[in-house]
């Protein structure tokens, strides 16, 4: 890996590009997020984060480690601002990764109220990363209303069915200069290299790893296929040949000039 | 096979004694179960319509092995596919329909089991509800806490490490009204993350009230969606009215709470039915509150003082197990409550299947956490229970068990926004 290849959220810098997500937690998750796909940023969900003794996610984040608290549980932009600032109280830092859902069946984000939310979070000096439904419109909108990244869902969360969005995060990738950072529904560790490959600058991930058979062994899989799937999109990928080989006469070479 | 629900107290008067006989024998001695008494809201939903149609129109019969290998096969589980998977040809796919169930609760939930408990303040009610151990004409130690008593019940709680808790009341307006529960909840807000009511249905300006005391959730048992069967069941008082305690989940949606809970009391009437009717009450309130938190429980009824006969009749643990690995299937986002009314043995096991919350340090009596909690005798009065338990771990043990099984407790995963 390039060692000058360094993913930039508002201002700071990181060397991975894989981020754990905050669904299932687990000490062991933490663990294997931290140790085998390296990991420099956790999600944390406030609410998970809102207990008294027992497992309290905040004892387990490894120093060194950035923290960003989600909104998860916020119905509207209201209350995800609530959250996000609480969040900051609890001494989670400024980064935020806005999500809200108004669906408990899929979890679909709602993106008009998530506008809302990144515009008055950004504001307020976070470093706002919103959770969206990918969606050329929106985006923009989030970026003028002052996102450090967009993080568009691949397919529904928790589904582990890979790129099922993938031709519109490809838009997003070309017209957005924010970083494009796949979050949802990667399930494996070829989606994730495929969604690299295409050119997003991170992958979040939970599910994928929190229910796999060997979870180190799973993390590092990730590791490698977004570490292989960047350096394909550095590289720049090569001719790809749809159907057989091409034709060995030029078509333009009856042009005289 | 029925139940013998009827039992006559030596402490009853002649005049209570008669008017009980009364409501017992005679049908047209008992108010219409259909019409709303005063006070009760009224409001507009096709909910009930859309259920109660589906469930009257219900023939287990017709479903076939084939149907139920289809429905496991389906990767979105349709109603039809829902109602082959309560049928009893579905009976010998229990294991496949576990796997199925377990596969859905790790996607949506991992391997986390939240953890409750109830906590009941007061025990007095004015129905005539006859499997109930409350029920009016039951003599039993009667019993309404004060708000002192009840900060002192929340604290031993709190102090036991749990973070949830569900404030339940006998069905009784009079003796704990709506500001009597509301203080209850002002009062949890301090101690637990989580409030939950589970109390007499009321309209939509008292669940807004109640929300805004720190009550977030709200659970009503349908008892039973059969409406006949239900007005044979509850004889006597305002529980009486059907349509009114079928549209509360809605009502408390409608007054800001963001989630309800829904169950029939399974072993009152014709179980496949009433587990159809509850997991649509869910799917339809579902579709017209998408943004709502929803949970399934399913109690099966259980013996009461004074009445030690009372069983779940033909809701054996396998068919249990049914329902809930059908409402795992069809409803794959919902919380599935199981309470200590089942054993220690099947909790423990249907939570690596598809339960996703378990009671614990359970009581449903009235100020006596501190001697189950800590042996600790006082000599202040206590009510009696409403039903009895089977499972009655503590706090500690309940989560270590889980812990044991591989899964992981959750005591709060919620914030009051």
């Amino acid at each position: 890996m390039q060692t000058d290849d360094k993913l930039i959220i508002g201002g700071h810098e990181f060397h991975s590009r894989f981020i754990l997500g905050s669904g299932k937690y687990s000490l062991n998750l933490i663990e294997a997020a931290v140790k085998d796909a390296g990991a420099e940023i956790i999600t944390l969900a406030v609410r998970r984060a809102n207990t008294k003794e027992h497992e309290n996610i905040l004892d387990y984040i490894p120093e060194g480690v950035t923290l960003l608290p989600n909104t998860s549980g916020a119905r509207t932009a209201e209350e995800a601002v609530r959250i996000a600032r609480l969040a900051r109280e609890l001494g989670c830092g400024n980064f935020v990764k806005v999500e809200i859902m108004r669906d408990s069946k899929y979890l679909l984000p709602d993106n008009a109220e998530t506008i809302k939310a990144t515009e008055i979070l950004a504001n307020e000096g976070f470093v706002v990363m919103p959770y969206m439904y990918p969606d050329l419109n929106v985006a923009r909108d989030l970026v003028n209303a002052g996102a450090a990244t967009i993080m568009p869902l691949a397919s529904p969360i928790g589904s582990n069915k890979g790129l099922a969005t993938r031709e519109f995060i490809q838009i997003l990738i070309d017209e957005i200069d924010l970083p494009i950072i796949v979050d949802a529904g990667i399930g494996r560790p070829s989606q994730a290299c495929e969604a690299m490959e295409m050119g997003a600058a991170a992958i979040m991930a939970n599910t994928a790893l929190a229910t796999a058979g060997d979870l180190p062994m799973m993390a590092s899989a990730f590791r490698q296929a977004i570490e292989a799937g960047r350096k394909a999109y550095l590289a720049g990928l090569g001719r790809v040949l749809v159907r057989g080989a091409a034709a060995s006469d030029p078509l333009t070479g009856f042009l005289r000039d | 096979m029925e139940n013998k629900f009827f039992v006559d107290s030596e402490y009853l008067s002649p005049e209570a004694l008669e008017k009980k006989h009364r409501l017992e024998t005679e049908p047209s001695f008992r108010k219409n179960h259909m019409e709303y008494m005063e006070g009760m809201e009224q409001i507009a939903s096709d909910i009930c319509e859309n259920v109660i149609s589906q469930m009257k129109a219900y023939d287990y019969s017709i479903y076939t092995a084939r149907d139920v290998k289809a429905a496991l096969e389906h990767e979105t589980c349709s109603i039809e596919d829902f109602k082959a998977l309560l049928s009893p040809a579905a009976e010998p796919f229990l294991e496949e329909m576990a796997q199925k169930a377990r596969l859905e609760t790790s996607k949506h939930f991992g391997n986390t089991v939240y953890l409750f408990t109830p906590l009941y303040i007061a025990n007095y009610c004015e129905n005539y509800c006859v499997y109930c151990g409350f029920n009016c004409y039951n003599h039993i130690n009667r019993m309404k806490l004060s708000m002192e008593q009840i900060e002192h019940e929340m604290k031993v709680i709190a102090e036991s490490g749990m973070e949830e808790i569900l404030i339940l009341t006998g069905e009784s307006r009079a003796m704990s009204n709506v500001n009597y529960i509301g203080e209850a909840c002002k009062l949890a807000r301090k101690y637990f993350r989580m409030v939950g009511l589970e109390i007499y249905p009321v309209n939509t300006d008292e669940y807004r009230y109640l929300h805004e005391c720190g009550a977030d959730y709200v659970t009503v048992f349908q008892e039973t969606y059969d409406a006949d069967k239900y007005e044979t069941l509850h004889l006597y008082g305002h529980k009486r009215v059907w349509p009114y305690r079928f549209n509360a989940q809605e009502r408390a949606l409608m007054g800001g709470m963001r989630g309800v809970a829904f169950s029939a009391l399974l072993g009152l009437s014709d179980f496949r039915k009433d587990a159809l009717a509850s997991a649509l009450h869910v799917y339809y309130l579902q579709r017209k509150y998408p943004q709502a938190e929803m949970s399934l429980s399913c109690p099966r009824l259980r013996p009461i003082i004074n009445n030690d006969k009372i069983n779940p009749l033909d809701v054996g643990e396998k068919q249990l197990c049914q329902i809930i690995c059908a409402y795992r299937i069809f409803l794959p986002f919902v919380g599935i409550t199981v309470s200590s009314r089942e054993s220690a043995e099947f909790r423990n096991g249907i939570v690596k299947i598809a339960a996703t919350k378990v009671s614990a340090g359970v009581s449903t009596g009235i100020g006596d956490h501190e001697s189950k909690y800590t042996g600790k005798e006082s000599d202040s009065a206590k009510g009696d229970e409403q039903f009895e338990i089977d499972d009655n771990r503590s706090f500690d043990k309940m989560y270590k068990d889980i812990a044991d099984e591989g899964l992981q407790p959750v005591l709060n995963d919620y914030l009051y926004v």
